[in-house]
């Protein structure tokens, strides 16, 4: 007690202006804290069935809305019955990451392979199905948070090593490579994603034969991959143009050809300067799914908005519960991601001073 | 004649932009020589070196090593680099690998050596540069001179049959010069073929069989250490020399 009394006394109220403006912000955040917490805890809804329930409380929020609905949320309509399918999905995707996540582990790299080659092929074969006994599932019917990570990861995993080569190539000496580098870097950059969302679902049909047609998930998946991609290379450039030039020289006055230079010497330094970029691009690609709503996927977002029209659930608390539900979830995992992002960072600090 | 010149130089030209940093330039290295070059700063020693493994790309003339030319053809290229070791002035370590993966990597990944008859190599040489002990450590956890000695152990483990020197004692702190030199100096003792530009006339008075002087882009003259330090022939040798000794 007295060592929290000296401590305020020397960093809370040292002058008179320092006691004015601790007073003024512990008032701001006790305002700001004490609205959020009689919203969603005090004046809340937490039991009911439909609108009814929430009509007592009209300044709280309307939690029953979102437990009601918790499963369109995290599998959109998805056949409850085939819902194991996308848990499977789930789960191994935790597992895997949790493996790589975990310092112990010393078996990454493996993970890490089979993450990146099976765990695509497994996903595809389990979520659409189709075939070995599986039935298929159309992806019209997938839906909120799986949607979301669908595209999400999809973008994230292929944006990384398209956006490496694009990077290479952007400052290769082959004028044509350098030249189409930069013409697509400069294309995806240009068009806003809600453009390339539309030509993908609206433009593209147009465009192919008849009678020819693929997936609008899969058109969507390919657009939001090459758009992130574009901003990928443009992060990693910057990387590759923060390491000294001499280490380009030690690696080839050592015999070492241009692959396995960028391979072992270049690129481990280079994306290890540019991880925050990185995650930004991912937390910024996670985001932006959202938009595939308005080509008509149901995201997480979307399908949360969807529900509001529901006639069982037409109160004015319920948008807002919906939103701030959809808001926590989005933070969740791009805090996750940011927070993931600091200790690889630390784990990778090329001074080996950290280590 | 050429059967024992390792290294052939002739008439060798190179430009930055519009400017000529090598003049015409002829040299002729035998095997297991040692010569040191020095001159001003931006006199193209530097570069002189960086042409002979292929750093730099030298406009006109020939450059022959070991028999085979250095033209556009990167299976000769590499052939060279893999026999031309290079020391840097800023060491240019891999800052992201310890000190014995910064001297295996490029026997395993280069010749294809075994990974454990690498290390086996690798911590040989590093004995050799007296060293052992620090093989798990990273760069950054090692002092300048330690550096630039597992700068050489690295060139080593490629068993080159030539050692480029680039000023691999100027960025170091005078305390640290003598143990790299006196690396360099054992390196010279047992035959390795050696091209040093430094200014440490100490050490090219002890070990070289030929000191070259350069000035603008020119060899200006070439003699035996003892002639060139008692008795240079040319003014721009003597004022360059007076120079860098004081007094």
């Amino acid at each position: 007690m007295r060592s929290i009394l000296k401590w305020s006394r020397e960093n809370l109220f040292a002058t008179r202006m320092n006691a004015v403006m601790s007073v003024l912000s512990i008032w701001l955040v006790y305002v700001a804290i004490e609205g959020v917490f009689s919203w969603a805890l005090i004046n809340a809804s937490f039991i009911g069935t439909d609108k009814a329930s929430c009509a007592a409380n009209p300044h709280g929020a309307c939690w029953p809305f979102v437990t009601a609905k918790l499963n369109q949320f995290v599998y959109g309509n998805y056949p409850m019955g085939e819902q194991w399918r996308v848990n499977i999905v789930f789960a191994l995707g935790a597992f895997g990451l949790g493996l790589l996540m975990t310092k112990r582990v010393s078996f990454k790299k493996e993970v890490a392979v089979l993450m990146l080659t099976v765990y695509p092929v497994l996903t595809f074969i389990l979520l659409s199905g189709g075939f070995l006994g599986l039935s298929y599932v159309e992806t019209n019917q997938w839906g909120g948070l799986l949607v979301t990570l669908v595209i999400a990861v999809t973008g994230i995993v292929v944006s990384l090593p398209l956006g490496i080569l694009l990077a290479l190539g952007r400052r290769s000496e082959l004028p044509i490579i350098r030249i189409m580098s930069i013409g697509f870097i400069e294309f995806w950059r240009g068009v806003p994603l809600i453009t390339v969302l539309f030509m993908a679902s609206v433009m593209l049909p147009l465009f192919l034969p008849e009678g020819m047609n693929f997936d609008a998930l899969l058109r969507c998946l390919i657009g939001v991959s090459m758009f992130a991609s574009a901003y990928m290379a443009e992060v990693i450039r910057g990387g590759l143009q923060a390491i000294p030039k001499g280490q380009y020289e030690a690696a080839k006055s050592l015999g070492l050809s241009y692959w396995k230079s960028m391979r072992l010497i270049i690129l481990p330094q280079a994306l290890v300067v540019s991880i925050p970029g990185i995650v930004n691009t991912f937390i910024g690609l996670f985001k932006d799914t959202t938009l595939v709503m308005i080509v008509g996927i149901f995201d997480l977002l979307g399908i949360i908005s969807f529900h509001f029209t529901d006639p069982n659930w037409t109160s004015p608390q319920v948008p807002i519960t919906g939103f701030v539900f959809a808001g926590l979830v989005f933070w969740v995992f791009c805090f996750a991601m940011s927070h993931y992002s600091k200790s690889v960072e630390r784990r990778f600090s090329v001074t080996g001073e950290n280590k | 004649m050429s059967e024992k010149h390792i290294i052939e130089i002739t008439h060798l030209d190179k430009y930055f932009g519009d400017f000529h940093v090598l003049k015409n330039i002829n040299l002729s290295v035998a095997a297991g020589e040692r010569i040191v070059i020095c001159g001003p700063s931006g006199s193209g020693k530097s570069t002189l070196i960086r042409c002979i493994n292929h750093l730099e790309q030298h406009d006109g003339g020939e450059i022959i090593v070991e028999g085979i030319p250095l033209n556009d053809s990167v299976k000769n290229i590499d052939f060279i680099r893999s026999e031309v070791g290079m020391v840097f002035q800023q060491f240019n370590l891999f800052p992201h690998m310890t000190v014995l993966e910064n001297c295996i990597l490029a026997p395993v990944w280069v010749k294809g050596v075994p990974r454990a008859e690498a290390e086996m190599l690798a911590l040989q040489y590093l004995e050799r540069v007296r060293i052992p002990d620090q093989a798990d450590k990273y760069p950054g956890q090692l002092s300048g001179g330690q550096q630039q000695r597992v700068a050489i152990a690295r060139s080593l483990c490629m068993q080159p049959r030539i050692m480029l020197f680039d000023e691999p004692t100027s960025a170091l702190d005078p305390e640290m010069i003598k143990e790299v030199l006196e690396v360099m100096v054992d390196l010279a003792e047992q035959g390795m073929t050696m091209l040093c530009v430094t200014h440490e006339m100490g050490f090219a008075r002890r070990v070289a069989d030929r000191v070259i002087f350069m000035d603008e882009g020119e060899i200006i003259e070439e003699n035996t250490p003892a002639a060139f330090f008692d008795n240079p022939q040319n003014d721009r040798t003597k004022l360059f020399l007076s120079q860098i000794i004081g007094d």
